[in-house]
């Protein structure tokens, strides 16, 4: 058993309404997408709603969704993001949201077993935005692992 | 490096080895080089450490099941992940291409760069698609279910930096170029996202 997880959020301005045309495709590809996530290797949890996904939250901004995930490892994420059928949402993203001049994604690790929240998600894409990757708070381009080697050793 | 690297290949059968390595989906053994080059099997591993020690190619122990030497560790080749680009004067396109593809990610003009992409794939065009993409380096290839995969990502460096939207562009240029073909995006462990289905697209 490992005893780290990676947590990721990444989070999105939209375009018009969630519940508007201009969205519909978003919309209708999120099932298919989330059930995809969970059974991919190294998956471990996703925020989620009532509704099964978490387009409802709004804990940033009343435009700004959020996507709140663990997974085990940096490459079970990137995998998932970067290597199946995720990857075409991802390539036409600018259909649906408004392009970010900030860090808009924060990985971090966390004890296995735990689960991150909102608010700590927020502390650690604020810290990535004010001093750039660390080890507490990365990127998927500028990964750290999970326990830094001891200088000296 | 690179000098060094693309100075190994001048020699005609160390090339053709090469060649021979880099086409094969799986690691190969000096023994099936030796065979399918026609050469002698030591003279097959001299030119593999040559290539492998100058960053050409990796190697590998695996034990072989079935055949001859089953159960012994045999030294594997496959094509090393390193890239080796030589331009002379010094020139840094890749550095350029980062440049510009942060800018497009920033100002979210991925539409647009989609659009000069098909263009470009368009002028590309002309006689067999699959040997205009040889000719672009996807290395294609037919699956058993006829579709047409691209074991090299041209872009792979950018891709794996900015992959949706070089994944995108890929997408765009393959499309302008294969016409009527249905391209899409299908990604897997590794290799280009695009694939192209051995039908028409759907009208």
């Amino acid at each position: 058993m490992a005893e780290h997880h990676l947590a990721q959020l990444n989070i999105a301005r939209l375009r018009a309404p969630i519940d508007s045309p201009e969205l519909a495709d978003f919309v209708a590809l999120l099932p298919e997408i989330n059930g995809l996530a969970e059974r991919s290797p190294g998956y471990v949890w996703r925020l989620q709603d009532e509704s099964g996904d978490a387009t409802a939250l709004r804990p940033f901004e009343p435009d700004v969704i959020v996507n709140l995930t663990v997974w085990q490892s940096v490459d079970s994420l990137r995998g998932f993001v970067y290597r199946t059928a995720h990857l075409e949402p991802m390539r036409r993203r600018r259909d649906w949201f408004v392009p970010a001049d900030e860090a808009y994604l924060v990985l971090w690790w966390i004890p296995a077993g735990d689960l991150p929240t909102i608010a700590e998600a927020a502390d650690r894409l604020d810290l990535l935005r004010r001093t750039g990757p660390s080890p507490e708070a990365f990127t998927l381009r500028e990964p750290f692992p999970a326990e830094p080697s001891t200088s000296g050793s | 490096m690179s000098l060094e690297a693309i100075g190994a290949l001048r020699e005609p059968a160390r090339r053709a080895v090469y060649d021979y390595v880099v086409a094969q989906p799986e690691p190969v053994s000096r023994n099936e080089v030796a065979e399918a080059v026609a050469i002698g099997r030591t003279l097959a591993a001299f030119h593999l450490d040559k290539l492998a020690e100058a960053g050409l190619l990796e190697t590998a122990f695996a034990a072989r099941t079935g055949g001859p030497g089953a159960g012994r560790p045999a030294k594997l080749y496959r094509r090393s992940s390193a890239e080796h680009a030589v331009t002379l004067p010094p020139r840094d396109y890749r550095l350029l291409a980062e440049v510009l593809a942060s800018a497009v990610e920033r100002s979210g003009v991925e539409p647009a760069a989609y659009a000069a992409a098909r263009e470009r794939g368009a002028k590309l065009a002309g006689g067999d698609p699959v040997a205009r993409l040889q000719e672009l380096g996807y290395e294609p290839f037919e699956d058993p279910d006829r579709t047409i995969r691209l074991r090299n990502c041209p872009f792979d460096a950018l891709a794996q930096a900015h992959p949706p939207l070089v994944c995108g562009l890929n997408l765009a240029l393959v499309e302008g170029l294969a016409g009527e073909r249905d391209v899409r995006l299908d990604p897997g462990p590794t290799g280009c996202c695009v694939a192209i289905g051995s039908k028409n697209k759907k009208r």
